[in-house]
């Protein structure tokens, strides 16, 4: 593995001021050039989506109707930004829809019908999504086994788990308070009639993760996954990087977890699917399998382009048993167009002309590029 | 060239995606499926019909629908209608006998309900000295588990008598004839096979009964070109196959405009498919081809705002609840539980020497509005995915055994 530096800037030196810009052009060309990248791209495509459904289904219009759409895409879009960390790592989380079933089955069993265990079991309910994505990162940088294994092996052990807990059918709903996370909103909005409380934990997580990704913590991920050997000789520790990539996917797959709970009920199948509609949500959005690029909101507008694809494929009749093999299909076309068009887009490479030799530079300030 | 090493580790792991992702959708795209009820694809629908339809077998179940069943009534896990009956006299002897159970699975509250009542109606035998043990073997769901679970039991199982529930019909044909060979007992119940070697055959009535009963209410109670949704778990299982093609039938003749999908019984897919539904247009009927997850759909209206449609769900606990908290026009079609009970009961019969039912159908009635009280008294305290009709009352440990599982 050469894994040759992107830019001459890795063994060159750089003045205070970094060679690459953090922004180049104004705010219009940012926005125009950043649309033409697969990560921009998802946002038009989803303006695109949305206009089609609208075309096909006027009542869609409606802007209660747009919002309540919005608050059932949150858990989809949570999980999807949870599975950005890990891909943009370089790795894969398999195992989010199995820890949305269990998350599903503890409120079911442990919450239950008393409001006073709604505390003791949120609180639970992290504990073990961090736990396990502790183990899965662990697993993955300690052991050595690559996270497609290991996230597999925890989804299985997870499902396992739940069927042995539930038998494989539905418990009992918790209680409506609980639910009410998921079900309810305040109500008596002008316009939308109600803004969904799975709408404002969506935009707190995702005003969250842009925050996140904007921190040393996002541009050593992003680096993690562009170069993890650039990363390994700047003296980052890669594997509590990584792990907490894994113990953020889990716990997004947790707050996915409780909205579900809320917006359908107990059920063991709640949530099956999820780790491959966050997979292509987040391929989607632009982000390459194998890490190194992408932007964590076009995730969130991945899984919202998935949704209305899917939901523009049922307003035009086609059956529901295509699903699968259209978000396969999608996978595969849109790894393939990513890889060609971020090549295309890169920014300005570095003026050569602030080379001096014999300084070294952190190699990680060089792939700033990935989080646009 | 870091691009290549890029695109290739991309392309390798979307491929093995791409190989998990078909591998877990293998269950539900395996069968194919008559698609839903615009008329383009109607004609297209009735040929691939053939498959599970037989205007025969709705015929005959339109028929036993009103058929009077032999009998006491406050046992209906013991009737029957009259029809051919297997002699059993060569197995009459005496002592207790180890009954081999190959049971599909437990994984949906339907089967987990009749499992536990099974459990207490063995233990009755037990204490009569009838049955000694009963080795049980889950299949969870698989063909091939199953007919290996069978093979085991004739093998080595020691058994005195064969109990299957089959997990699919055509796949388990060869390995209950397998049994049959031995000259031992077989009783198959719940889903049928295509051979008639078995002793006895024991099942409520059908799906097209229940597709007939429920559709009718629904088209009674419903107006000529109104719009019903139909959800359905999964395409290619016979006993659901049945109940959507009679209903199907059964809405297109009283003009009632019939579209179904598919749900695997996961509520945040009837949850979506609903509100879409409304969101499309006015939806006035819900049409279930088993009640697992009709919450959801009646919560999608709820959350909609719009009115409660009328509709037909299952005799789960929890649809009958939310049943009498809205008030709203349904009714609770019955794919009796008690059949759990017969297949044992057969057992000791023929130990007994006496004569069986070589198909034994068992009465199938839907719970109506005036009976739902009734039900959900009897039933109280029963948790939401425990069936109405589960018919245990009578046997030990009623009702912690019930409650607590």
């Amino acid at each position: 593995m050469s894994a040759p530096t992107a830019s001459p800037t890795g063994q060159g030196s750089r003045r205070a001021t970094p060679a690459v810009p953090a922004h180049s052009g104004g705010l219009g060309r940012r926005i125009s050039v950043g649309l033409i990248t697969p990560g921009g791209a998802v946002f038009v495509l989803v303006a695109v989506l949305l206009v089609a459904i609208m075309l096909t289904n006027p009542n869609f219009t409606d802007p209660g109707a747009l919002i309540r759409f919005v608050g059932r895409t949150a858990p989809i879009a949570i999980a999807a930004m949870g599975q950005f960390y890990v891909i943009v790592s370089g790795e894969f989380d398999l195992s989010m829809a199995a820890v949305i079933a269990t998350q599903v089955v503890i409120a079911g069993n442990v919450i239950g019908l008393e409001d006073s265990r709604i505390v003791p079991g949120l609180v639970l309910m992290f504990v073990v999504g961090t736990v396990i994505g502790l183990v899965n990162g662990l697993a993955t940088t300690l052991l050595r086994v690559p996270s497609f294994i290991v996230t597999l092996g925890m989804m299985l052990a997870l499902l396992g788990l739940v069927r042995y807990v539930t038998g494989g059918a539905a418990t009992g709903n918790p209680t409506e308070n609980f639910r009410e996370i998921g079900r309810g909103g305040i109500e008596g909005i002008p316009v939308v009639d109600i803004i969904p409380w799975s709408v404002l934990v969506l935009a707190v997580v995702a005003a969250a993760s842009a925050w996140l990704m904007r921190r040393p913590f996002g541009r050593t991920l992003v680096a993690a996954g562009d170069n993890p050997d650039a990363l390994r000789h700047a003296g980052a520790s890669l594997w509590w990087v990584k792990t907490r990539a894994f113990i953020l996917s889990s716990l997004s797959a947790t707050v996915a977890g409780i909205l579900l709970v809320g917006y359908a009920g107990v059920h063991p199948s709640v949530g099956s699917g999820y780790e491959f509609a966050a997979i292509t949500a987040v391929v989607l959005g632009g982000v390459v399998l194998g890490g190194g690029r992408g932007w964590v909101l076009s995730a969130a507008a991945g899984a919202f382009a998935l949704e209305l694809l899917f939901l523009l494929l049922t307003a035009l009749g086609v059956e529901a048993t295509w699903r699968d093999t259209v978000q396969g299909l999608i996978i595969i076309a849109a790894v393939a167009l990513a890889a060609r068009t971020w090549s295309g887009v890169r920014r300005p490479q570095a003026t050569p002309s602030g080379t001096t030799p014999g300084t070294t530079e952190n190699p990680t300030k060089s792939t700033t590029e990935g989080d646009r | 060239m870091r691009i290549t090493h890029r695109a290739v580790k991309g392309a390798l792991a979307s491929a093995a995606t791409v190989v998990l992702l078909a591998g877990c959708s293998t269950d539900s795209i395996e069968e194919p499926v008559e698609s839903s009820g615009d008329d383009a694809s109607q004609e297209a629908g009735s040929e691939e019909q053939s498959e599970f339809f037989s205007q025969e077998d709705l015929d005959t179940q339109d028929e036993q629908r009103s058929a009077t069943f032999e009998g006491d009534e406050a046992e209906p896990w013991l009737q029957y209608i009259d029809g051919e009956m297997t002699d059993t006299s060569e197995y009459a002897s005496d002592g207790a006998k180890k009954v081999c159970f190959a049971n599909a699975s437990i994984s949906n509250p339907w089967r987990q309900t009749g499992f536990i009542t099974m459990q207490q109606q063995l233990e009755v035998l037990q204490d009569d000295g009838v049955i000694s043990e009963m080795e049980v073997r889950d299949a969870q769901d698989t063909d091939e588990t199953q007919i290996a679970d069978i093979d085991y039991f004739i093998n080595e199982g020691n058994c005195d008598a064969f109990v299957i529930s089959p997990n699919s019909t055509a796949a388990m044909t060869p390995a209950v004839e397998r049994a049959c060979e031995t000259g031992k007992p077989v009783i198959v119940f719940d889903r049928g096979v295509e051979t008639d070697c078995a002793t006895t055959f024991i099942h409520p009535i059908g799906g097209y009964a229940w597709g007939l009963d429920t559709a009718e209410f629904l088209s009674e109670n419903l107006e000529e070109g109104d719009r019903v949704i139909a959800l359905r778990i999964l395409p290619g299982v016979d006993v659901l196959e049945t109940r959507w093609a009679a209903a199907e039938q059964v809405f297109e003749e009283n003009g009632i405009e019939a579209e179904d999908f598919f749900t695997e019984a996961d509520p945040t897919r009837i949850k979506q498919i609903v509100t879409d539904a409304i969101n499309q247009g006015d939806v006035a009927g819900i049409w279930m081809d088993a009640g697992d997850g009709a919450v959801a759909a009646i919560e999608a209206f709820e959350d909609a705002g719009v009115d409660y449609p009328v509709m037909t769900g299952e005799d789960e606990m929890s649809f009958l609840r939310k049943w009498e908290e809205t008030g709203m026009t349904a009714l609770a079609p019955v794919y009796s539980n008690f059949q759990w009970r017969t297949p044992l009961l057969a057992v000791e019969k023929i130990f007994a020497g006496e004569e069986v039912p070589s198909e034994w159908v068992l009465p199938q009635t839907p719970i109506t509005e005036d009976e739902r009280q009734e039900f959900l008294e009897a039933n109280e305290g029963m948790p939401d995915g425990h069936y109405a009709k589960f018919g245990g009352e009578d046997l030990p440990g009623f009702p912690d055994a019930w409650m607590d599982r």
